[in-house]
Parts: C-alpha cells; structure tokens; sequence
C-alpha cells in the first residue's frame, strides 16, 4: 500500500483554479487540486464533466486560459506532451495511440524522446517488463495482440520514462478481470515507490478498491473531493450526477416464455486480415429473457451482430425466430420477421448523421410501420413516428427535422434505441446500447430493455462493459476468439470464471488466473 | 544463343530497369509515409528535362543529374503544398501532376529540341567499361550504380534509423504520431520531396543516357510501371530491386518482340504483363492476409488533426 506522507509533504502536482473554455462551453472552471507523491488519486465523472480536458492539460497538450500548474512546489507552463514528459509525467490513453502494423518495440521506440539502440531498449523493456510483472514479446506485430497487451504496451512506455505522476485514462474498460488485477498490484507497485497516480474511471468500485482520495468533477466543475473508502459507491454516483440515482425497476414476478430465438451452429468466415471468424456459435434466448454476451473487443462480436442483424448471411438454419428459420434471409426480410438490431458504431451504421431523425426513422421502420407506398416515402407518418420516439425517450432534439448530427452520443443513441424499441420487435440484438452514454441516458436505455423484455421479447445485449451485463441480463455467455462460452445464469455468476472464459490474461499464459476479492467485488 | 547476344541482352535489361527501379525507389518512401503520388510520369518527364537542359547549358552531366533531382523534387513540392497544406484529394492531383508534367516537359523542351547533351564518362577504366565480357559488370552509366547504392540505403534507413521509423509511423497511423509529438506534415513533405528528387533522376536516365537527346513524352509510361512495381513489392526494398528486374526483361521481352520477332507472342502481351502480374500479386498478398507486406494504413488518406 501507499506510504502515508506526513502533512509537511510538499504536493507533487497542484492545480491552482485552472479553467477552460471553448467556445460555447466551459470546459473546467475554477478547478483546484493537489496529488502528493506516491497517492493514487481518482478524477471521477461523467462524459463531457470536463476530466479528459483537465489530464490534457496537465500532459501538456492544451493550455488552460486561466489558473497555474505547480510541479513540486514550482510554478509550471507545460507546452507540450514532451515538456510534460521532461517533467516526469507520463500517460496512458483510453484510445492508444499505437501503430498496428509494427512491433511492439517499435511502438515503444516511438514513444521516447531520445533515440535508443534498438538492442539497449529491449533490455530495457524487458527489465521493466520483469520488475513490474507485465509480459509482452517485443517483436510481436501489435495488430495481433488483444486490448490488453495493448494497453501493456503502453503502460510499459509509460515506466521506461520512470515518472513521477502516471495519468491513466479509463484504463480498465477493456480489461479481463484478471488484467484489472494485474494492473492494480503494477499501480500499487508504482504508487509504493512514489509515482502519483492520476486515474481517471467512472467505475465507481474500482476507485473504492484502488484509491486514496477522489475529485469528483460534474459540468466542468469541481464538486467534492471525498475519501472514496469511506464513501459508498451510491454516494459518489450521486455526486458524480448531482441527483439521486434510479434503479432499474423489474416488474415483479417475470416469468420466461418458451425459446423465441435459437442460434444454432453458427458460422461466419472472419472478413479481412483483421477480423475474427465465429466458429459454431449455440445459443437460445427465451420469450423474456435478456441474454448478455461479454467478452474484450475484437473476438467476434462484430461478426456476430452482423450475422444476427442480417448484414451477413449464414446457413438457414444458423438463426431460428419461434421456429422459422432465417440464418440465410436478408436484413430487411428479417426487420418484417420481428427482428431488430443496433450496431455498436451510431454514426454511419445505425444511424445516417447528415440525414433528419425522420428520414433515419425511415430507415429501419419503413416496412413495419408502413412508411413506404408505391416506392413513395409517407413523410407524414414518419415524422409522426420520430416525434413519438423523441418524446417517449425524451430525446433532447429540435424536433423531428433535427440532423442525428447535431444531437450529442449518449441522445442519438436513445433516439436509436426507441425508433427500434417502439416497433415492438419480437427480438432485439444490441450491441454496447450504452457505449460512451453518460449514466442518465444509461438508465434510461436499460430501463427501456427491460421494459421490453417483460412484453415477451427476447433480448441479446452484446457488450465490453461487465458491470452493465451483470446488472441488465438474466442470462450471460462470453465470446472469446469466435466461440461463446455455455451459458450461465447472471445470479450467482463467479467473477473468476468469467474472466478466464473472456481469455484470464492474454499473452500471459503463466499468469495468476486468480481474482481477489476486491477486484470482484468491483464488479 | 552467343555469349554476345546473352551480354546484349543483360545491357538491355539493366538499362530498362534502371529509371523504374530510381522512380519505384522514390515512390516507396513516399508511400510509405502515407502518400499516394500518382504524379511520377509527370515527374519523371520534368526530371528529363531539367537533367537535359542543365547539361545542355553546363557541359556538365553532374549538374543535370542535380538539376534533374531538383526539377522533380520542386515538382513534387507542388502537389506536396496542394495535397498536405490544402488537403487537395491525392488521387486526382497525383493525375494532374502527371498530365501538367507531361505539357510542361513539352514546352521547355522546345527550346531543346536537336541539341546533344554532353554523355557522362565512365567511371571505370576503359580496359573494364569496354571489355567484352567484364563490361556487363562496369560498362554502365553512373546513375545504373547510384540506382543500385540506393537500394540498401533506403531499406537501411526505413528499417534501421530512427528518422525511417518514425516516417513509417507517420504513414502507418498519423493522428497516433501526431499525439506522440510528431510533425506529420514534416515528414510528409520531405518524404515527397525525396521521392520527387528519385523520379527526377530517373527521367533524366531516358534523357541522358539512353538516347542524349530530348524527345517529347520520351519517359513512354515508365512512370506508371514504377507505381505498379511499388504495389507489386509489397512496399518492401528487396522485393522492389527483384520486381524492377523481373519489369525490366518483360520490358526487354516486348522490345524484342517489337524488333525482331523472336518472342512467340505479340509485343503488346509484353507490354501488358507488368500490370497483370501487379494484379496478380496483389490478390496474393491480399488473400494471403500478410499485414507486412500490405500497403501502409493512412496511404492516401488527408491527414486533418
């Protein structure tokens, strides 16, 4: 654990009423505090709170408009990623910027400042791989590595700087169970020889688990700053929305109907050098039921919404609605069938950002809901249906006439969500319905779920996100390299066994598979 | 077959290959830094001429190989500022490079046109240059060894030096170096510079050394065989140097044809066989899935932080 620096301490990092503005927002106002050496110290808050531009900041890559940033005690103006690395401050991104089709120490090569023979360097990363317990072969081509070699990569770039302050970006994201402990015993290690830890998460248990103190950010503002073991995960939440939290309300009593959807031995070829084939695929999903399907990006997912959406066809039989059988049926046959799906990506996939929410409405519930007569669009009844959609989901929009351009992430996706929800599909197929959505608009998209659910639907939810999976579904299977683990029931579900069916640690064939209770209890 | 004709034969294959080899050499850099230049023809024929008229007027050949390398590289520099610094489509200006390469040549040269340029001498002693045998190793024009020295020079500096590293980067993924710290457009704009200069002297092999005269259009679509070679090494240098050879005596195989008849088929399936076996190794490489040997992942794509 960290040692306890005595008050005399001079603080690592001090911001003194940083503030930002860009045009038409403000960004960060009035923004103040301090990381002694050696804390881990969590900055929490929703999308759009204003954390991303404060880390960015204090890594050098923009310029607060107001305020200081004191580096041990010292008054500094960070220019630049590498004035800020000269300093001893290193970061670790949400969206790494790796280079795909380059080793592993390429990457790392890239991201030093000075040139290093190659050989020296690899010594180098294998002695910081060794003393921190990460493994990674540096001659592997990143783009065969999973998200959490990845991540390594990065982190291992990070500590050859040897720096006093590690920024972490939502780090733990696309992480196995068994990579999140993994990371937190290096920040532990880090944080025990006296490098600050700035992370930043909005997974609430993790940061009562990992961190010394929490600043809590909401509209750019700070909020509360707050000792996170004595908090409960509820508190923050709260503090984090500044409101009180819903839960999802399950209507009492549900009761499963007989299978509605069967996945039957379903096989996709994997497309491109990139992609991941699905190699006899099995499931089924009950009128009523909401099945979860985890597991890190990139092992399948993709393909099989896409086999499941239409998008891409397989053998008849593959996919099975109340019997009939439609694995090799069109995308548009399908939607007529009682079948609906949202794709992960909402710009460009599930939704045309330079068309109007009507004509997005037309898109996907022309047929159903009548909207096309004669090869001639009905305007009116799909701006009826846009309108309805816009207000049962309380989407923030001009209107009907609104470009899906101009609404943020987390409403486009509701709209989504609704103009799918609202035509009453006999089965749903949803990939990560919450992805970069801050928690309101969350809870309205799970509730909207079950909702459907107990009308009889049967429900796939496809996500990354674990804690989402175990809180929404009743039933759960994880997808790894192209085949899904059995199913089991979300009740009762063991954290250890599900990391290790989404891959334990990857690459690491030798690692520890066990998960601390901590670490389970996050989730 | 004569030992004569065999030595022929190889003098031609070389003299063919050589200005693609130089153009294809040139290319690679600049696609590797994420640039798709379709303007090499136009280039090539604006290094023909610079290399031309500055020997004209100099007696010097050393200076038209100068002035060949800077006509192409200021060409380049053109489409460097109208595709990095207006974010022009790299395709359609690549094309218009090519088409105001060729009208530019062509008007310069007017003024050219029956003049002689002073050959380069050869740097080897006659008693090897002229031998009868041995010439096929030392009987060639400087820039036939130039072309040769560049190859692991280049594939030593892509592969080795920290400057091609990050060069590689910019073109593997640019917002990534970007946020790293590097200058994307930097980069890119001496990647092309380089690969202007390269074209440039691979023109000025046509007006210096195979025939010292100028003729319009004389470079005849060698730059458009350059782009394909990129594509059929697989942006690597070594299969680069095989690939220009194995373009070469197909070219040798259509001249052949053209003149005496002695290929069993018609010159024009010659002429067409760089660009068929281009599509060929594509569909290998692509069904293949070999990342390495795949085109680099931001070529031709507008770099916008």
């Amino acid at each position: 654990m960290t040692p306890s620096p005595s008050p005399a301490d001079q603080p690592r990092l001090e911001l003194v009423g940083i503030t930002k503005r860009f045009p038409g927002v403000l960004a960060n106002d009035q923004v103040s505090f301090t990381v002694r050496p050696g804390e881990i110290h969590a900055l929490l808050g929703e999308n759009g709170a204003g954390k991303s531009t404060l880390v960015k900041m204090i890594y050098g890559i923009q310029q607060p408009d107001a305020g200081e940033i004191r580096w041990n005690g010292a008054r500094m103006v960070i220019p630049s990623p590498k004035a800020a690395r000269k300093l001893g401050i290193g970061m670790v991104f949400q969206h790494f910027s790796l280079f795909e089709a380059m080793t592993v120490l390429e990457n790392i090569a890239l991201g030093m400042d000075a040139s290093i023979p190659a050989r020296d360097l690899e010594q180098k990363i294998l002695s910081v791989m060794d003393q921190y317990g990460l493994k990674l072969e540096p001659h592997r081509i990143v783009s065969t590595l999973s998200v959490g070699e990845r991540q390594r990569i990065e982190i291992v770039r990070a500590l050859l700087l040897n720096p006093n302050l590690l920024i972490m970006d939502e780090p733990t994201s696309v992480l196995t169970p068994q990579e999140v402990e993994q990371l937190f015993v290096v920040l532990r290690k880090l944080a025990s020889e006296g490098c600050s830890i700035l992370y930043i998460s909005h997974k609430l248990h993790e940061i009562k688990a990992l961190c010394d103190t929490a600043t809590i950010l909401r509209g750019g503002k700070l909020v509360a700053t707050c000792n996170p073991a004595a908090e409960t995960s509820r508190s923050m939440a709260e503090m984090m929305i500044g409101g009180s939290l819903k839960d999802i309300q399950r209507g009492a009593g549900r009761e499963m109907g007989a299978a509605k959807l069967v996945v039957h031995d379903l096989c996709v070829p994997k497309d491109g050098p990139f992609g991941t084939a699905l190699k006899g695929i099995n499931f089924s999903v009950r009128a009523g039921e909401i099945f979860g399907i985890a597991g890190v990006a990139g092992n399948g997912q993709n393909a099989l919404l896409l086999a499941l959406s239409g998008e891409v066809t397989a053998q008849s039989d593959a996919v099975q609605v109340d019997g009939a059988k439609i694995g090799a049926t069109s995308a548009k046959a399908r939607r007529l069938g009682g079948m609906a799906s949202v794709p992960e990506e909402r710009n460009g996939h599930a939704a045309v950002p330079e068309f109007t929410l009507s004509e997005n409405a037309v898109l996907t519930a022309r047929d159903r809901l009548g909207m096309v007569s004669n090869g001639m669009i009905n305007f009116g009844s799909a701006k009826t249906y846009a309108g309805e959609v816009i207000r049962a989901f309380s989407v923030k929009a001009t209107g009907p006439g609104a470009f899906a351009e101009s609404l943020s992430g987390g409403n486009l996706q509701k709209f989504i969500m609704g103009r799918e929800i609202m035509q009453k599909p006999q089965v749903l197929v949803v990939s990560q319905p919450t992805w970069g959505v801050d928690a309101g608009a969350a809870g309205a998209i799970h509730q909207a779920l079950v909702d459907l659910a107990a009308t009889g639907s049967a429900i796939v939810v496809i996500s990354q996100d674990l804690d989402e999976l175990l809180s929404l579904c009743d039933t759960l299977a994880v997808i790894n390299e192209g085949h899904l683990s059995p199913p089991m029931p979300v009740a009762g579900a063991n954290i250890e066994e599900i990391g290790l069916l989404m891959g334990g640690v990857h690459g690491d064939p030798t690692a520890d598979v066990h998960v601390s209770k901590e670490v389970a209890d996050a989730y | 077959m004569s030992l004569d004709f065999i030595i022929a034969a190889i003098i031609t294959v070389v003299g063919l290959t050589t200005p693609i080899l130089l153009a294809g050499l040139g290319e690679l850099v600049v696609e590797k830094a994420g640039v798709l230049n379709l303007g090499v023809e136009g280039m090539m024929l604006i290094g023909a001429i610079s290399g031309f008229g500055v020997t004209v007027m100099t007696f010097n050949p050393w200076l038209g190989v100068l002035g060949a390398a800077a006509g192409g590289a200021l060409s380049a520099l053109l489409f460097g500022v109208l595709v990095l610094s207006l974010n022009s489509n790299q395709v359609a200006t690549g094309l218009a490079l090519s088409i105001f390469g060729t009208g530019l040549s062509s008007l310069i040269g007017l003024s050219f046109v029956g003049r002689i340029a002073a050959p380069f001498g050869s740097i080897f002693p006659a008693s090897l240059a002229k031998h009868p045998i041995l010439q096929v190793f030392f009987g060639y024009s400087p820039l036939v060894y130039f072309a040769l020295i560049m190859v692991p020079l280049v594939a030593w500096f892509l592969k080795s030096t920290r400057a091609g590293l990050i060069l590689r980067a910019v073109g593997e993924n640019d917002h990534s170096a970007h946020s790293i710290g590097y200058n994307v457009i930097g980069v890119r704009y001496a990647a092309i510079a380089f690969g202007g200069a390269m074209a440039g002297i691979g023109g000025a092999y046509f007006s210096m050394v195979i025939t010292p005269m100028w003729a319009e259009k004389m470079t005849a679509g060698r730059g458009w065989i350059a782009l394909a070679l990129v594509v059929f090494a697989g942006w690597r240098t070594g299969r680069l140097l095989a690939g220009a050879y194995f373009f070469g005596i197909l070219m040798a195989l259509e001249l052949y044809a053209k003149a005496s008849g002695f290929s069993f088929l018609p010159s024009q399936f010659w002429a067409a066989m760089p660009y068929l076996m281009t599509v060929v190794a594509l569909t290998f490489i692509s069904s293949r899935g070999n990342v390495g040997a795949s085109a680099p992942a931001c070529l031709g794509k507008p770099f916008l932080p």
